[in-house]
């Protein structure tokens, strides 16, 4: 083990600490509170900038270019975000789901729900696919901003756009890529219930990536 | 305790066990290690940044002088800034987090010893990175706060600013990995008994820091990423002109990040005075729970304060009257402080040793710098300040006079237990009073010609404006601390060789890192301490002596000890590599990009894959 | 020397509380699969709620419409964290690191918008 593991009651864990945390999971929770500042800094920009770009598209007016006469519908697609929110939303249930299993390893499965609920591969691929998916959804939604004439260089809502959805992204490729780590991990030398930490930092990364969606969603996409 | 056993090493002041040579550097887990990397690393580049100094004040020494071009002028004080805060001060103060936290706290290393050897090479790296340009006249010149839209490519056309956005994004990265680490560290290695209450006054101060660049870097890197996007894919942030960008916006966000950097460059200083102060004056900190408490609202009131940065973009007088409000207010923690030292020092056995001119010295020099502060929180009086060479002097006393004085102070104090030497006091005591004299002589005048006008950041200035005496008076201040950098960097280099033995407790200090040898064992304590009072070497039953006994024994090794400890890395400085790499691509050579993000990544890959220690059971 | 380690972490750690005791996550009852299914339940109808309310143009013209949809918002937020990021189970101090950082970003927020003229103060 790279370091202590208070979690497992395990008597051999020698390192002393003075909350008996895994020093690993205090350290993501810090992570996480810097992460706020982080995002916060990026959706102050979007909304200081809403309504401040001088050229369309915008999000949710029509705007008609004056020099082509060409119309600019609202860009923002309100039905295909409100289903890769709800993919990320449940991609939250599969990963505690995965966490639980991994934590169970060891206990003793009757039914075949028991199994199924215990199954630490099956909630690790499906946490993986669902953001896998929505990360197909938002490359849809890039690709279709960009061909109806919205790219990061057009506007104040462009670039502030791309750039906070962008980050949430990246943070969705990387929790993606972590939770394929631990899938290999899985099946090379199977997760047990002395592992779980490594699965929970996981785990919160993974829902706080979620929970930021949450806000993006409400923010940018609903609110006019 | 599959512990492999290894030669004894030999205990002497001048060798860490059996680690020597230059492998073992590059591969150290060891957080003395690591910070004496810092300590060196940051003293460098703290006299590269002095050598700039002394350029400027050159040219700046009499009027319509030509020493250098103006261009090459703002390359100089850009460079001088961003060296002294990010690559001087902040790691400074990282040296003494590294040394002196696990000491203090009674724990055997930082709680992520690898993440802590990647703090340092990117550091290093980044350091590197944005210093180089200078050499080639295309360092960054915009100044150490970079204001956008004068940073953005239709402004700054040349690759000076890249440099420095991607420098300052490099050594974010530092900072944050290294601010977790330590954060995580004060919350859960300390030894028992050691509440937070407890903790010595520096570790208190270093616990705030940490908070402040957790919650203060990650704006300057959405900030710089903006630029940074700006300057290479032509996004809008900045670009007031054609897409109707707000030029306020960096600058919120700047000063968001830039006022608690403040706080972050000034308060491991105090924590070094804090405990520099009670040893030499043999009492107890004076209210140490209020110099918690002061330290804690100083942490949460820094995150309100700053747009008093900005009272002269024109605001409005609800948002002046609030941060006007809020500065004054936050003043009062920062006085708070420092009556405390006054009192601490009140009757108490005074011992003027180097260390403790030092920390008098910052009692002395930070409150002037402090009642400046207060002078620019009223907006209107800010008015006649603001981009004068008044700020000058008033942020100089604060960084210089608290900062530095403080860092110097803890370099005496705490050299026995880095080096296991003392430092020559005579010649630290000239060191002092010529540090006194050139900061005092440089500075202090810098209050006149800054009310008489002066504007910060001109290259030259006409003759006849009332600023000729106190510029030449700044310069010939300015011309001394070499001398006195010299003075100390000979003490410090033969006292390391030949300096007398210091024991384990030279200056009968009473925190835990005193009861350790110096310089301490790899494992820092034999057998973890219970703490049961603030001072345990000074409250007799505040210790437990067989513990104390053990502690101090020399020339164990941790197989003796059956302590299991890290394995020495050289992945985590391949990690910083790549990373480094990673970013020079975007200047140089795109093929880079791809380059150092494979590095990286492989890097990462296996050090996480990697056992920190050995297996015990 | 092991063994002093282990007895070590049996040391109350007395200014602190007892919540502190080693392993005091383990004797948390964890919430399960009951509970966690329910979450999800209640996370998609909010969601759907929301998505509902954006499509009535009356409600989503009406002065409601903004705050109803920050309060959900920030319900679904809630919810996430004390259930399926365990806040509301676990250790104290992971509450302190998550809501301190929440709380400033919050405030510097909301500042700039004001600074921006967003929201506005009305004095008199
Ligand atoms: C007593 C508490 C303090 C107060 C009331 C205060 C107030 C101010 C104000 C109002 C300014 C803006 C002046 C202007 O640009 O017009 C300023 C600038 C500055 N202060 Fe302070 N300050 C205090 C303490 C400190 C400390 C402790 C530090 C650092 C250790 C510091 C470092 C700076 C720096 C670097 C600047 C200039 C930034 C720049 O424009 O480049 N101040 N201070
Ligand atoms: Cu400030």
């Amino acid at each position: 083990m790279p370091a202590s593991v208070a979690h497992t009651s395990a008597p051999t864990s020698h390192h002393y600490t003075t909350l008996g945390l895994d020093s690993r999971k205090v350290a993501i929770w810090a992570f996480i509170g810097s992460e706020c500042m982080l995002f916060v800094s990026l959706i102050s920009t979007y909304l200081i900038y809403k309504g401040r770009s001088i050229v369309g598209p915008f999000p949710h007016e029509t705007w008609t270019d004056p020099a082509t006469g060409h119309v600019f519908k609202p860009i923002l697609n309100i039905p295909v975000t409100s289903a890769s929110t709800f993919v990320l939303l449940m991609s939250s249930l599969f990963m505690v789901l995965a966490l639980a299993a991994v934590q169970n390893k060891e206990k003793p499965k009757h039914t075949r729900g028991e199994r199924v609920l215990g199954n630490s591969k099956l909630w690790l691929w499906m946490t993986a696919s669902a953001g896998a998916t929505f990360l197909g959804f938002q490359a849809f939604e890039f690709t279709s901003f960009v061909h109806e004439g919205l790219s990061i260089r057009t506007n104040l809502f462009g670039s502030s756009f791309f750039t906070l959805t962008g980050f949430h992204g990246a943070h969705v490729t990387a929790g993606v890529i972590w939770l394929v780590t631990l899938l290999a991990i899985d099946y090379r030398r199977g997760l047990g219930s002395k592992d779980s930490l490594l699965v929970d930092i996981a785990a919160l990364y993974w829902h706080f990536v979620d929970v930021i969606w949450i806000v993006i969603f409400t923010l940018v996409y609903l609110i006019k | 305790m599959a512990t492999t056993a290894r030669p004894a090493p030999k205990h002497s002041p001048d060798a860490y066990g059996e680690h020597s040579g230059l492998w073992s550097w590059l591969s150290t887990v060891d957080h003395k290690r690591i910070g004496v990397l810092y300590l060196y690393t940051a003293l460098f580049f703290f006299m590269f940044g002095g050598v700039e100094a002394i350029i400027i004040r050159a040219q700046l020494g009499a009027p319509n002088q030509h020493l250098v071009s103006a261009e090459f002028y703002n390359q100089l004080f850009t460079m001088h800034g961003t060296t002294m805060i990010f690559l001087a001060i902040m790691p400074l103060s990282a040296a003494f987090f590294n040394f002196l936290i696990p000491l203090q706290i009674g724990a055997r290393d930082v709680a992520f010893p690898r993440l802590n050897a990647f703090s340092y090479w990117v550091y290093l790296f980044g350091g590197i990175f944005i210093t180089i340009p200078i050499l080639f006249a295309v360092a960054p010149n915009d100044g150490w706060f970079g204001y956008a839209p004068l940073t953005t490519r239709a402004y700054s056309p040349g690759i000076n600013i890249d440099f420095w956005v991607i420098g300052l994004l490099i050594l974010g990265v530092s900072s944050l990995a290294a601010a977790f680490n330590f954060l995580t560290t004060i919350i859960n290695l300390r030894a028992p008994g050691m509440t937070l209450m407890r903790m010595p006054m520096f570790t208190w101060m270093a616990f705030i820091v940490q908070v402040l660049l957790v919650l203060a870097f990650p704006v300057i890197t959405i900030a710089l990423v903006f630029l940074l996007f700006d300057r290479f894919f032509g996004t809008n942030f900045y670009n007031t002109v054609s897409a109707g960008a707000d030029p306020l916006l960096w600058q919120h966000l700047f000063w968001i990040f830039g006022h608690p950097e403040v706080y972050i460059l000034v308060l491991p200083a105090f924590g070094l005075v804090s405990e520099v102060l009670p040893t030499y004056s043999k009492k107890p900190l004076f209210g140490y729970p209020v110099m918690v408490y002061s330290g804690i609202l100083i942490a949460v009131l820094g995150f309100g304060v700053w747009a008093h940065h900005m009272f002269a973009v024109g605001m409005g007088p609800i948002a002046d009257t609030f941060f006007g409000l809020t500065t004054m207010l936050i003043a009062i923690p920062t006085g708070v402080k420092i009556f405390n030292w006054i009192a601490t020092m009140a009757q108490g056995s005074i011992r003027y040793t180097t260390a403790m001119l030092f920390g008098i010295g910052l009692v002395a020099l930070f409150t002037i710098g402090g009642i400046s502060g207060i002078m620019h929180a009223s907006p209107p009086a800010d008015l006649q300040q603001t981009d004068t060479y008044f700020i000058v002097a008033h942020f100089h006393y604060v960084l210089f006079g608290g900062s530095i004085m403080g860092i110097f102070g803890g370099i005496y104090h705490y050299f026995p237990k880095i080096t296991g030497r003392l430092m020559d006091e005579k010649l630290g005591k000239i060191h002092f009073w010529l540090t006194v004299v050139a900061m005092n002589l440089t500075f202090f005048p810098m209050h006149f010609s800054g009310m008489l006008g002066m504007p910060r950041r001109i290259y030259t200035y006409d003759a006849g404006q009332g600023w000729d005496l106190f510029n030449a008076m700044s310069t010939a201040g300015a011309m001394i601390f070499p001398i006195a950098m010299l003075v100390f960097i000979y003490n410090f280099f033969v006292s390391r060789k030949r300096g007398e033995i210091a024991g384990s407790n030279p200056w009968g200090a009473g925190t835990l890192e005193w009861t350790i040898p110096s310089p301490p064992p790899e494992y820092n304590f034999a057998k973890i301490p219970t703490v049961t009072s603030r001072y345990p070497l000074w409250e007799g039953k505040g210790i437990d002596y067989e513990c104390a006994r053990i502690n101090s024994q020399e020339g164990k090794t941790p197989a003796d000890l059956g302590i299991v400890m890290p394995y020495s890395t050289i992945k985590p400085l391949f990690v910083a590599l790549g990373l480094v790499t990673m970013f020079c691509g975007l200047i140089f050579a795109r093929a880079l990009i791809g380059v150092g993000a494979a590095l990286m990544i492989f890097s990462l890959y296996s050090w996480l894959l990697s056992p920190l220690e050995p297996e015990h059971h | 020397m092991m063994d002093s380690h282990a007895s070590m972490t049996n040391l109350p750690d007395s200014a602190e509380g007892q919540a502190h005791t080693p392993h005091a996550e383990e004797e948390h009852a964890h919430p399960d699969w009951s509970i966690y299914w329910k979450v999800a339940l209640i996370l998609t109808l909010i969601t759907v709620g929301e998505v509902w309310a954006f499509y009535v143009p009356s409600f989503a013209a009406s002065r409601g419409f903004v705050p109803t949809l920050l309060f959900l918002s920030g319900l679904k937020f809630t919810i996430v964290v004390m259930f399926y990021m365990h806040l509301k189970y676990d250790h104290r101090l992971f509450r302190v690191l998550f809501t301190g950082p929440l709380l400033v970003a919050s405030i510097t927020l909301i500042g700039l918008l004001f600074l921006f003229g967003h929201l506005h103060i009305k004095i008199m």
